[in-house]
């Protein structure tokens, strides 16, 4: 019995009914993942200690949680003790953590086994998955085109029903815009849900951990385990987390839903216009109404990202510096030399670009026009959003405003091409806000994917009126042909 | 031409917190290299900050000490710089909102007191250090020290001469030692200073052009620094030269300050809000336990002093002055009744031994039980003063108590009347002509008899019954 595209409830009850052993079930997603390499997801397998775990956990008189025994994938950026994590740049390649990051060390700690790490944009700088150092990964959908981004060895793994579930991380849409170029589900939580120990950060005040599956309902199986407190990152929440599974699958009816006047769609694709006003429909039929709701400054959410995230980010990598851990160049002549080569040769292009365009903003004489300013249009659109939602309980938006795309035609002459990718996402990192991705429908073939954005701490809602979607439509059940792999 | 000089003095004061400012990592000092080092320490990719409140009850201490306002929320910054010892690529540390702002220290000159105010104190984290010299073709990095809490505490420019300078930073070093915010060791570089020096013409309003002479570690250096800096720019201003603006470093072999290297410090720092600490509040609350629990400072502890042990105010001052030599005191008095012989010898005879060795008490095997115990046996007469030295001198060098020592070589004073008394007649035998000398009015020859007491009894006659008993011997 195949276990591709299996979801995380249905291989529970294969476990739980013996038609199959944890132990086989790793060695066959281990052998999936081989067949299916082609699609470049992994970057590093985990092969022995996932048959170890996979075999003591079948010795055991007992299972107590829902994860237990079941496979997964964690997006490279997350530190994993003893096993290799790159963030996809060869600065990072010869790099084995002595520590496990929070999110998935409580993933694993609930018994789910990391089968290996996912390929990813470079220190999740991209929307493409193409500023890999390892490579390109194909979109299971069709060869040749990007997953997208940053988290899109993650999205392909599970779109091509390798794994059932994935970690990823978002800084702009990181795990929301892959999760609709492959046809999946992926929600990224209230900053400071889930916690950063472990996570190798980008934008620190952006970055959040989330996970991408096949449904609503797995996702918030994993987002269970995930959250929490962590006295390890200050700036993770120090509240009580519900069970997600509790609040799913509640009716709609009632349900008020904002639509953003400022994202015009008329610009878009007809067919993603028809698949929104498809899923607004649906929506409208299950008792949600629908209110116009105004972001006045939501237009200056992609500038104001480009300010913020580069200047975290040119701070944050300055520790790749070739002195204490990973690439180190040869034959330098002093201090400076080794800095200059080591980080010339072992970062690639974006995040180069990245770390000038921060080190810029941050630069004096330009950190009031640049960075300051950034944060106080960030505040002002935080404050759009809270307006917003006294009115509503959340916002509808397409994902993405178009689907996956072929390798290498978007952002090569033009990169901010590639940064508008992020127009309908990023806004609520920079709120703070809980936002999930569900696939409505295909445009071209290409799967396409609807973004819930919810109020502060409110996932469960999110969740909810995503799983009460997916129970009344059948997108989210399709799965790609594989042929071309 | 006169010239006045104008100095304000940033010291950075190491925290005496059992952990790191960010982590969980020891601070201990003299541990063999990049042992207490933790994940954050080293800024491995995906480590995070996290608070050691310690540190900000001791910043907030210093603040309520002088004076000053204490912002209750702490907001932190990056300050973005490569260097092979700063493991992160940037120091947390507060630019624009530090703990403490304000606040003033008195400092003794030779006019008087002089009242320096404080600008602002700030906490961050230290660096790692660099090590050039000891393996060959490659520097080596240590990170014990990387992370260790650092206040730094700027004064006005108020400063007026090097003098002046170096009574700043001992005021400084008595009350952060008082207030166990720092053990103010300077050569483990647990308190150290920036000074920032400019001339002027009497008269001007303008200040001159300043330097900053670096990370000058001891109160000599602090005056000698200044002193050649001083005499430097007034100089190069009285042969039509400028002062350039620059950081310089004192040499103390060659005893010169000379510029650093313009790469060392022509950077721009980057300074931004550090996203991954949320701003630290202390609460009314935690204020109120600072407050409650302040410790007593030198001031008020040689006002009890002269009360309470009946001291002359000079000598409550000199105990006073230093903490570890305060503390001391304060037990051993509670060991020993004689309270101003017992202060005679910390302020004489350890005081020079510990001057000699340039050490505080604390630093020397002497311990309050020992020192009580010395005095307590010249106090009941087992020893006499004189053997008190030399016991002394043995418990300084070996940390032994006196009662073993006094055992074990048998120096216990002989005080017994007839056994004086034995030895004196036979002293008295063996010299007849001095003996007669001394009757037809060489008074002079006493002390050579006391000394042919001393000598045979190895030092060990109680003076006084000698001195008795050997009046009445030779008046018959």
């Amino acid at each position: 019995m195949s276990i591709q595209f299996k979801t995380i409830q249905q291989l529970r009850e294969m476990l739980d009914k013996k038609v199959i052993s944890s132990e086989e079930l790793i060695n066959e997603t281990l052998k999936l993942a081989e067949d299916l390499k082609d699609l470049n997801c992994f970057v590093t397998m985990n092969e022995d200690a996932s048959i170890e775990k996979a075999k003591k956990i079948d010795q055991a008189e007992r299972v107590d949680s829902t994860l237990s025994g079941i496979p997964l994938a964690q997006k490279d950026l997350f530190c994993t003790e003893g096993l290799r994590t790159t963030c996809s740049s060869k600065i990072l390649s010869n790099f084995i953590p002595p520590y496990t990051a929070t999110a998935v060390k409580k993933l694993e700690s609930a018994g789910s086994i990391t089968i290996g790490k996912t390929n990813m944009d470079e220190f999740a700088m991209g929307s493409s998955n193409e500023t890999s150092y390892f490579g390109n990964v194909h979109n299971p959908w069709k060869k040749g085109y990007v997953p997208g981004g940053s988290s899109g060895g993650s999205a392909a793994a599970v779109a091509a029903g390798i794994v059932p579930a994935a970690t990823g991380t978002d800084t702009g849409g990181s795990i929301r815009q892959p999760a609709a170029h492959c046809g999946i589900t992926g929600i990224k939580p209230t900053y400071g849900r889930v916690s950063r120990w472990g996570m190798i950060a980008f934008a620190s005040s952006l970055d959040q951990a989330g996970p991408l599956a096949r449904s609503a309902e797995d996702c918030a199986i994993l987002l269970n385990e995930m959250s929490g407190h962590d006295s390890k990152d200050t700036t993770s929440l120090d509240i009580e987390s519900k069970d997600l599974l509790h609040t799913i699958n509640q009716p709609i009816k009632g349900l008020k839903i904002g639509i953003v006047k400022e994202f015009s769609l008329d610009d878009l694709d007809s067919e993603v216009q028809n698949c929104f006003e498809d899923s607004k429909k649906l929506y409208e039929t299950l008792g949600a109404e629908f209110i116009e709701i105004s972001l006045p400054n939501i237009s200056a959410s992609v500038p104001t990202y480009y300010s913020i995230a580069p200047a975290e980010c040119s701070s944050n990598l300055s520790r790749f510096d070739g002195v204490r851990f990973g690439h180190r160049a040869e034959n330098v002549e002093d201090l400076n030399d080794l800095y200059i080569k080591s980080r010339s040769e072992g970062f690639g292009d974006e995040v180069k670009r990245r770390i000038l365009i921060g080190t810029y903003a941050l630069s004096a004489g330009y950190y009031d026009a640049y960075y300051k300013k950034a944060q106080q249009v960030r505040r002002l659109i935080k404050n759009d959003f809270e307006l917003a939602f006294e009115s509503i309980d959340l916002i509808m938006t397409p994902t993405s405003p178009g689907t996956a795309f072929a390798f290498g035609s978007k952002g090569a002459q033009n990169p901010i091409e590639l940064y508008l990718e992020d127009l309908f996402t990023i806004s609520s990192n920079l709120a703070g806000l809980p936002a999930i991705s569900i696939p409505h429908g295909k445009v071209n073939s290409l799967p396409a994917g609807l973004q819930l954005v919810g109020n502060f701490l409110r996932e469960d809602q999110i969740l909810n009126a995503a799983h009460i979607f997916q129970q009344n439509s059948e997108f989210h059940l399709k799965k790609p042909s594989m042929e071309e792999f | 031409m006169t010239w006045e000089t104008v100095i304000g003095i940033e010291t950075h004061v190491q925290l005496s917190t059992k952990t790191k400012l960010f982590s969980r990592a020891s601070t201990e000092f003299g541990k063999s290299p990049n042992t207490n080092v933790n994940l954050i320490d080293c800024g491995l990719p995906g480590v995070l900050p996290s608070v050691n409140k310690e540190a900000f009850y001791k910043a907030i201490r210093f603040g309520l000490a002088v004076g000053a306002q204490i912002n209750q929320t702490s907001i932190f910054d990056r300050k973005n710089y490569f260097y092979a010892d700063l493991p992160k690529g940037y120091q947390i540390t507060q630019m624009d909102v530090p703990i403490v702002i304000g606040g003033t220290i008195d400092i003794e000159t030779d006019e008087g007191i002089k009242t320096v105010n404080i600008t602002r104190a700030h906490l961050e984290e230290d660096a790692g250090k660099s090590i050039h010299d000891q393996f060959d073709g490659y520097s080596a990095i240590d990170l014990n020290r990387a992370g260790t809490p650092l206040l730094e505490i700027v004064s006005e420019p108020e400063i007026s001469n090097a003098k002046e300078a170096v009574a700043y930073m001992k005021a400084m070093h008595q009350l952060v030692t008082y207030l166990d915010v720092s053990d103010g060791n300077m050569s483990q570089g647990s308190l150290r200073c920036d000074a920032n020096v400019s001339v002027r013409k009497i008269g001007d309003s303008e200040l001159g052009t300043r330097t900053e002479i670096k990370n000058i570690n001891s109160f000599r250096f602090v005056e000698k620094a200044i002193n050649f800096e001083v005499k430097r720019q007034i100089k190069q201003l009285e042969n039509g030269k400028k002062v350039t603006q620059e950081t310089r470093l004192y040499d103390s072999v060659k005893d010169e300050t000379r510029p650093m290297r313009s790469k060392e410090f022509a950077n721009d720092y980057r300074y931004f809000p550090e996203p991954d600490l949320l701003p630290v509040v202390i609460s009314d609350q935690e204020m109120q336990e600072i407050k409650d629990n302040f410790p007593e400072l030198a001031k008020e502890k040689e006002e009890r002093y002269a009360i309470e042990f009946e001291l002359s105010e000079y000598d409550a001052k000199i105990l006073a002055s230093s903490k570890p030599m305060a503390d001391f005191f304060e037990q051993a008095s509670r060991e020993t009744k004689n309270y101003s012989l017992l202060s005679n010898w910390l302020i004489g005879e350890i005081s020079a031994f510990l001057n000699k060795d340039i050490i505080e008490i604390n630093q020397s095997k002497l311990t309050p039980i020992n020192v009580a115990m010395l005095i307590n046996r010249i106090d009941d007469q087992t020893i006499s003063g004189k053997i008190g030295k030399s016991i002394f001198e043995e418990m300084y060098i070996h940390g032994s108590s006196p009662d073993e020592i006094i055992e074990s070589q048998g120096l216990q004073q002989i005080s017994d009347d007839s056994e004086i008394e034995g030895i004196i007649n036979s002293v008295l035998e063996k010299n007849p002509d001095q003996v007669a000398a001394y009757l037809s009015g060489k008074d002079k020859l006493f002390g050579f008899f006391v000394g042919q007491v001393m000598k045979l009894t190895e030092g060990k006659a109680n003076p006084q019954t000698v001195n008795t008993i050997l009046k009445e011997k030779l008046k018959e």
